[in-house]
Order: structure tokens, then C-alpha cells, then sequence
């Protein structure tokens, strides 16, 4: 979405709202399906319509639930699950840095509610919108992003556990590909106005390649996202201005 | 049990992302670290979409793969995020009909 902003006039908090919720939907896509297929995969492994509330409330990142879910059906330990999330989610200290050093200005208490709803998804649509986000009610527009999210992420896992399969198998399958067009639709504009943005994902790419078969994907993720960023040392000197 | 294993998954998900907004505000970085920060996000765009992209279908490598290039060809022609989804979404049902 490039539509023009107007230098001279500051959106109202209202309408940042409303910017939010307009540039979150793909988001909100992306994440109905996925949630609701959790809450029935975790219906099916013998969780309560409690506890599927309560992963999606308190702990909130999918790979993470998914595979906490299927190690509990498996019966695996406490401790495998919870140090298997923390490998996992890892990726999110990396990302939060890098968000947390773009909201430097702005006190804690209006950044924990972002940090706390930081995901792949939030993290790469509000980064792709920093423009919006440094206006004087920025703040509301990245608020308003993260929460909407977070509400449709526990809402769709909580409507999987009460109604079972609601999408046809073919068609929730076939949406696991929604939030990879997600990240490239997000990727590919950036790509077109500066070339070396796109050689640092390719960085990250490759090393994401390469260590794959000696790790888990979670450290994968971690070695290709650093991996990337150190690139960008390199790839992003000449705009020392911005 | 169950709960108890959600607390901690709770804690292990919550700490990295809320350790970064408690030091930055004491952090001071150099321009070279900031560089690499900035760059993060499209590092991160970059490892999130390949090789996962691949294991989208199970068994299927090939249907990731062309919906990613359809969300490319897509997202080229300056679509807006909503259709880009929506499209690839449609390339990849259509190949799991037809394959």
C-alpha cells in the first residue's frame, strides 16, 4: 500500500488505529488458519479448551505451541519441551533488539506490550512500516498491529478447540503458504528500491541453508537472521544519513 | 502438568522478547551495530522464508516453491500484501487439485 501521506498532516490516533488494522490484515489471514488448525490438532491430543486458551494467551508463538502440543501427546518431559521452545523462540531476542532500538525514544511501559506481542509476522510488517511508526501517534499504529494479531491468534485457536476441523483439510493445507507470501510480498517492495537489502536476505538465506542439516531449526533460523544482520555492516554503509 | 508446561513455555518465549526493551534504554551502540540492526529485519524476512517455504506441503517441495514464485511475480507487479497472499494461497490449491 504506497499511498501518499500528506508531510503536513498528523494522523490522529484514530486514524492510526485504523492504518493499523488496515495493514495487520494479512496478518490476520495468514494467522485464522494456522490458529484454528491448532486448536484442533490440540483438541485431538487431548488438551482442554483451557489449556489450548491459555498456550495461545501466555505463550503465543505457533511453531512453539505446535510442537509443545505434540510433545506432551508424545509424553516427552517438562524440561525437553520448555528448552526446545526457548531454542525455538530465540530467533525473537534478535528481533526484539532490532524493534526495541527502532522505539528507542519511547519509554517502557508503551514497549512491553509490543515485546511481549512480538512475533515473525508483527516483527517484519512493522518493520516494513517504520515510516508510519516514527509519526507522533506511531506508537497507536504499531499497538493496534501487534494486539489485533494477538486477539486473532488466541480467538482462532479457541475456535478450533470448541468447532474440530472447520476448514476443509485441502484448503488449510494449501494456507500454509500464506504467511511465506506474507514475507515475501513484505521482502520483494524493499528488494525493488535498494538491491543490497535483497543481498542480505540472500545471505540469510544460505547460511539458514547451510547449517540446517547440523542444527535445529530454530538455531538455523538465529545463525541466518545474525548472520544476515552482520552482512548488512557491509551491504548498508553508504546510507549512513538515514 | 500440562499447566505446569505452559508456564514454562510461557517464561522461555517471554524472555527473549522482553530482555531487548529492558537494556536498550542503557545500551549505546555504535553506528556499525546499528547498521546491523537495521539490516535484521530483511536478514530475518530472508531465513524465515528459505528453505521453510519448501516443507509448506508435505511431501510436495515443488508446491512451496511455485507459490513462492507466485507471491514473487506478484509482489513484483505491486499488488497489494492482501492479494499476494491470497494468490498464492489459490496457485497452491489449484496445484493440489491438479498434481
Amino acid at each position: 500500500m504506497s499511498e501518499q501521506i500528506d508531510k503536513t498532516h498528523v494522523r490522529s490516533k484514530k486514524e492510526m488505529v485504523r492504518h493499523g488494522l488496515v495493514i495487520g490484515l494479512p496478518i490476520i489471514l495468514g494467522y485464522l488458519p494456522v490458529a484454528i488448525t491448532f486448536g484442533v490438532v490440540s483438541s485431538q491430543a487431548g488438551l482442554t479448551l483451557g489449556q489450548i486458551g491459555a498456550m495461545s494467551v501466555f505463550v503465543y508463538a505457533g511453531a512453539s505451541q505446535f510442537m509443545g502440543v505434540n510433545m506432551i501427546a508424545v509424553g516427552a518431559g517438562a524440561i525437553e519441551v520448555i528448552i526446545a521452545t526457548f531454542v525455538l523462540n530465540f530467533r525473537h531476542f534478535v528481533m526484539s533488539l532490532s524493534f526495541m532500538n527502532q522505539l528507542r525514544e519511547h519509554s517502557l511501559i508503551r514497549q512491553l506490550p509490543l515485546a511481549l506481542t512480538l512475533t515473525d509476522e508483527t516483527f517484519a510488517v512493522a518493520s516494513m512500516h517504520t515510516e508510519d511508526g516514527k509519526e507522533k501517534n506511531g506508537i497507536y499504529f504499531y499497538t493496534i498491529l501487534f494486539l489485533s494479531a494477538y486477539a486473532v491468534w488466541v480467538l482462532g485457536s479457541l475456535l478450533g478447540g470448541i468447532l474440530g476441523e472447520v476448514l476443509p483439510e485441502r484448503l488449510s493445507d494449501s494456507m500454509g503458504i500464506a504467511l511465506y507470501a506474507l514475507f515475501i510480498g513484505l521482502l520483494i517492495p524493499s528488494v525493488k528500491q535498494e538491491l543490497r537489502v535483497g543481498m542480505i536476505a540472500i545471505v540469510a538465506m544460505l547460511v539458514n541453508l547451510l547449517c540446517s542439516p547440523f542444527m535445529s531449526t530454530g538455531w538455523s533460523v538465529v545463525m541466518g537472521t545474525i548472520a544476515g544482520g552482520l552482512s548488512g555492516i557491509y551491504f548498508l554503509k553508504e546510507d549512513e544519513h538515514t | 502438568m500440562i499447566y505446569l508446561i505452559i508456564a514454562g513455555m510461557a517464561i522461555a518465549t517471554i524472555i527473549p522478547r522482553i530482555i531487548p526493551a529492558a537494556i536498550i534504554h542503557k545500551m549505546n551502540f555504535r553506528p556499525w551495530v546499528h547498521r546491523a540492526l537495521q539490516a535484521i529485519p530483511f536478514a530475518a524476512l530472508g531465513a524465515l522464508i528459505f528453505p521453510g517455504i519448501l516443507s509448506v506441503y508435505e511431501d510436495q517441495p515443488f508446491f512451496g516453491l511455485m507459490g513462492g514464485l507466485v507471491a514473487i511475480v506478484l509482489s513484483f507487479i505491486g499488488l497489494h500484501l492482501i492479494f499476494i497472499v491470497v494468490g498464492a494461497i489459490a496457485s497452491v490449491y489449484i496445484m493440489s487439485l491438479t498434481f
